[in-house]
């Protein structure tokens, strides 16, 4: 087990080494010089932009600038961005408010998606069912920015039920309507996973014998249905948390989340290396730890999985 | 309620969801439009994270622009027409343009309780000049006399001949700038300069106390004024998110605030704050998202305002593409201009959000002239165009062998009107026409900058401060710092010169707008429009406007 999580660690290092070098060197061959951009028609004096682009190393060659990122990064040392705020500081702010909304998001989707799913597929073929299946493929069909829009405006300006940006207060109740909007298309992509698998289960040797046995319905669909129907749907969740943290830049654009989303759409906008890199690696990290909690998760729900061969 | 043009497109599912949570649309806002004016209460207006600590000698963007304005206050300031009255200056004397004698009130304060003499200005001025202190807008001190020394750079160039120039001042003050005494600014400019004085109430012209000389990073996160509002507290500026402003209560100039303070919210993208303006959720803003441009009038009605700004566009002609040189080359850029239909594109694209041009610079300046020699150039006449290209091309002949491109960058709802543009050109010239589009600006202004560009290019230009003269010098003058195509007449220099020289404004004024005959004469640029800034406010407050540049006048908004 130990050896397993050791191996899987290690092969962060390449994949971290890969992701770091391929986004820098996008930004870098991006046309345009990104410290005259800064200042729009009113160009500052020459000898300022020079100092800019000493600091941001731009004037240095690709692999120096990148060495010099590396050897900063793991010196913890991030630097500053384009509007001179430390680099490590504006993360710690942004983080949190992503990982807040896509947990928050991911609740959501896992609740009400497993309640739905597991109705449905003990109902298979009823109305119930039928209705769910329909009205999941138009939150399927429905693209995220729509979805944000028309919540945006019915439940924050018509009804007035949620302020309609989260700006600067993001709190749990305010990151209700974007966490809703992001987390709807999985919610019934991890729907239609539970009904299937559920359905499916319910036929299976091991349930029949179970109710044979006299053992209570809620007992066979918790205890024998619903954990042998989890495993694909944790396997869709636990990929998905890494990419609601790093899809959310549609969803934190309309709601105003001062979010990583926003942040990273900003960076992009202004062409600064650092930053983005220093992003999507943290997102690059995110995706691997979940998906080795999710790897792990299995051998709870399924005993038969071993991890050391 | 109503809507804007997307919220239109999803009206249906709009209704949709609404009858799934069984509610009509009755709304909570329109109601309280009778309550008094609160000269206590705060509002809130729509901003972006400032990309500089918030010094007035480096600020130079608009949303770190905004707060640097509200905090401080210089020797005169602008009123809601442009027209600069005195503020922290008693008097300004000059009797021959070059020399001035300014006059400081004395007894005014930074909220920190440090006095505000003439060595403060000349210390604060002084920093901003030199170039070690890496200020952006040092630059505005080139006029007076020492400006050279301090601000002098050493330039050398790479192995791989990029010149790359590094701050060597000469001086440490500026030779043309002295406190008499406590109350008394000497300054001597290297020419006269008529119009010199009007730039006083620009932000890099404010006094900074002597806590942002040492430090200005850290002075710039909690900066410390003069002027109609203070930071609310320390660490008022929280990054990503908000700056709050409170009244300053110990102020007594000319932009008194009617309101209790500012909270600027950011926003990376002004859809969200449209809508937040519908919810009444933020007061006022003066970025409208680009769909919104025909919705805002009947989604805000009587609750917006679009007046003239000192900001104009135009499409530049480089003189280095050979169709465009010599003689047949004037004929060509005379009936390209023939063939804008300016008049139609203000109306149906921009929905009035522009005027179009009848010179170089803007209508809201003190000496706009709309009857300049020359400027029927700028009429659509489809004939006219159609002789001229004729007669250039029995001159030399059109090489067609590439369209003719129009280089902008694509966001910013810019492609609409160019694509309007080259259909002209088509349409009416006979020639092929066609945007040549860069995904950021950074690219095109490269290009201008190298001088590489193969066809046209958008240019605009926002005043600093309200002359004539700051349309013309930096963006015609022969290397000028913006004149990135590189256009050089003697004669036109010569005007600008003679202008700035002039005894009274009036004349100056005369002078550049003969200058300007010399533009049309040449037409290195074509002037297509005047920006109108649109802006709307919520129900919390009674009303606002736009000063002469187009930033809101936060101070005179009454909340209710």
């Amino acid at each position: 087990m130990v050896r397993y999580i050791l191996r899987r660690l290690l092969q962060v290092i390449p994949v971290f080494l890969g992701t770091t070098l391929l986004v820098y060197y996008m930004v870098f061959a991006l046309p345009g010089d990104p410290i005259a951009a800064l200042f729009g028609d009113r160009q500052p004096p020459q000898s300022v932009i020079d100092a800019l682009r000493n600091q941001y190393n731009l004037d240095q060659p690709f692999w120096v600038q990148y060495g010099i990122f590396l050897k900063n990064l793991f010196t913890f040392n991030l630097g500053v961005d384009f509007t001179q705020q430390p680099i490590a500081a504006s993360l710690a702010r942004a983080f949190p408010v992503t990982a807040m909304l896509a947990v928050e998001a991911l609740i959501i989707q896992a609740v009400f998606g497993i309640a739905f799913g597991v109705f449905a597929g003990l109902r298979k073929g009823k109305l119930f069912d039928s209705t769910v299946l329909v009205a999941s493929l138009v939150v399927i069909a429905v693209p995220t920015f729509v979805l944000g829009f028309v919540f945006q405006l019915v439940f924050g300006v018509q009804l007035g039920w949620a302020k309609p940006t989260v700006g600067a207060n993001a709190d749990w109740g305010n990151l209700i309507l974007p966490a809703v909007v992001l987390g709807l298309v999985s919610f019934a992509y991890v729907l239609r996973l539970t009904r299937a698998s559920v359905s499916e289960n319910m036929n299976a040797d091991y349930v029949r014998t179970a109710t044979a046995k006299g053992l209570s319905r809620p007992r066979v669909v918790m205890a024998h249905i619903l954990r042998n129907s989890l495993i694909p749907v944790v396997t869709y969740l636990g990929a998905n948390l890494g990419g609601l943290m790093g899809g959310a830049i549609v969803t934190e654009g309309i709601f105003n989340v001062p979010g990583v989303g926003n942040k990273l759409f900003q960076a992009i906008q202004r062409s600064e290396g650092p930053t983005i890199v220093v992003i999507v690696s943290v997102l690059v990290l995110v995706f691997v730890v979940t998906n080795l909690l999710v790897d792990l998760l299995y051998a709870w729900l399924d005993p038969r999985i071993r991890y050391d061969q | 309620m109503r809507f804007s043009r997307t919220s239109k497109a999803l009206g249906v599912a709009a209704i949709i969801a609404l009858a799934v949570t069984g509610c009509g649309g009755g709304s909570g806002s329109n109601t309280n439009s009778s309550a008094a004016a609160d000269p206590n209460k705060v509002i809130t207006a729509y901003s972006n994270e400032p990309q500089h600590p918030l010094l007035p000698a480096n600020t130079n963007e608009v949303y770190g622009g905004r707060v640097v304005e509200l905090l401080f206050e210089g020797l005169r300031a602008y009123d809601a027409s442009g027209k600069p009255v005195n503020a922290l200056a008693e008097s300004i004397d000059t009797t021959d343009s070059q020399n001035w004698t300014i006059k400081v009130k004395s007894g005014a304060k930074f909220t920190n309780g440090e006095e505000i003499t003439a060595k403060t200005f000349v210390d604060s001025w002084n920093f901003a000049a030199l170039s070690t202190n890496l200020q952006n807008n040092g630059f505005f001190f080139e006029s007076i006399e020492g400006y050279a020394d301090v601000s002098a750079v050493n330039e050398t160039t790479g192995a791989d001949g990029k010149k790359t120039s590094t701050p060597a001042p000469k001086a440490q003050t500026m030779s043309g700038l002295a406190a008499k005494d406590d109350q008394t600014i000497t300054v001597k400019l290297s020419q006269p300069e008529a119009d010199w004085s009007l730039r006083l109430g620009y932000s890099a012209f404010y006094p900074l106390p002597s806590a942002a000389l040492k430090d200005p990073k850290t002075f710039g996160e909690n900066p410390v004024g003069n002027g109609p509002y203070k930071f609310a507290k320390e660490g008022s500026w929280v990054h990503d998110q908000s700056i709050s402003l409170v009244k300053s209560p110990d102020y007594n100039g000319p932009r008194a605030a009617k309101n209790g303070g500012v909270t600027f919210k950011f926003y990376t993208d002004p859809g969200p704050a449209y809508t937040d303006l519908q919810a009444d959720n933020l007061d006022v803003t003066d970025v409208l998202p680009s769909n919104a441009l025909k919705t805002y009038t009947t989604d805000f009605q009587d609750r917006n305002s679009t007046k003239p700004v000192a900001n104009n566009s135009t499409l530049n002609i480089p003189g280095y593409n050979p169709n465009f040189q010599g003689e047949a080359g004037k004929l060509r850029r005379q009936a390209l201009s023939h063939a804008i239909n300016r008049e139609e594109i203000t109306k149906v694209i921009f929905n009035g959000t522009r005027t179009p041009a009848t010179e170089f610079t803007a209508p809201v300046l003190d000496g706009y002239n709309d009857k300049i020699p020359g400027n029927d150039v700028l009429k659509f006449d489809v004939q006219k165009a159609k002789d001229l290209w004729a007669q250039a091309e029995k001159i030399k002949p059109y090489d067609a062998s590439k369209p003719l491109q129009i280089a902008s960058n694509t966001d910013g709802g810019n492609k609409e009107w160019i694509d309007a543009v080259a259909n002209g050109f088509k349409n009416n010239l006979g020639i092929q026409a066609e945007i040549q589009p860069f995904a950021k600006f950074a690219e095109v202004l490269d290009l201008r900058k190298s001088q590489s560009l193969p066809g046209l290019t958008r240019s605009g230009w926002q005043g600093d401060y309200p002359s004539l003269y700051n349309f013309l010098g930096p963006v015609w003058a022969t290397n000028a710092s913006s004149n990135y195509e590189k256009y050089s007449n003697p004669e036109f220099d010569k005007l600008l010169k003679e202008g700035l020289a002039a005894k009274t404004p009036e004349d100056a004024n005369t002078k550049f707008n003969k200058a300007q005959e010399i533009l049309f004469q040449d037409l290195p640029g074509l002037p297509l429009w005047y920006l109108n800034r649109p802006i709307v406010w919520s129900n919390n407050v009674v009303k606002a406007e736009t000063g002469w540049n187009g930033g809101i006048l936060y101070y005179n908004i009454e909340a209710k």
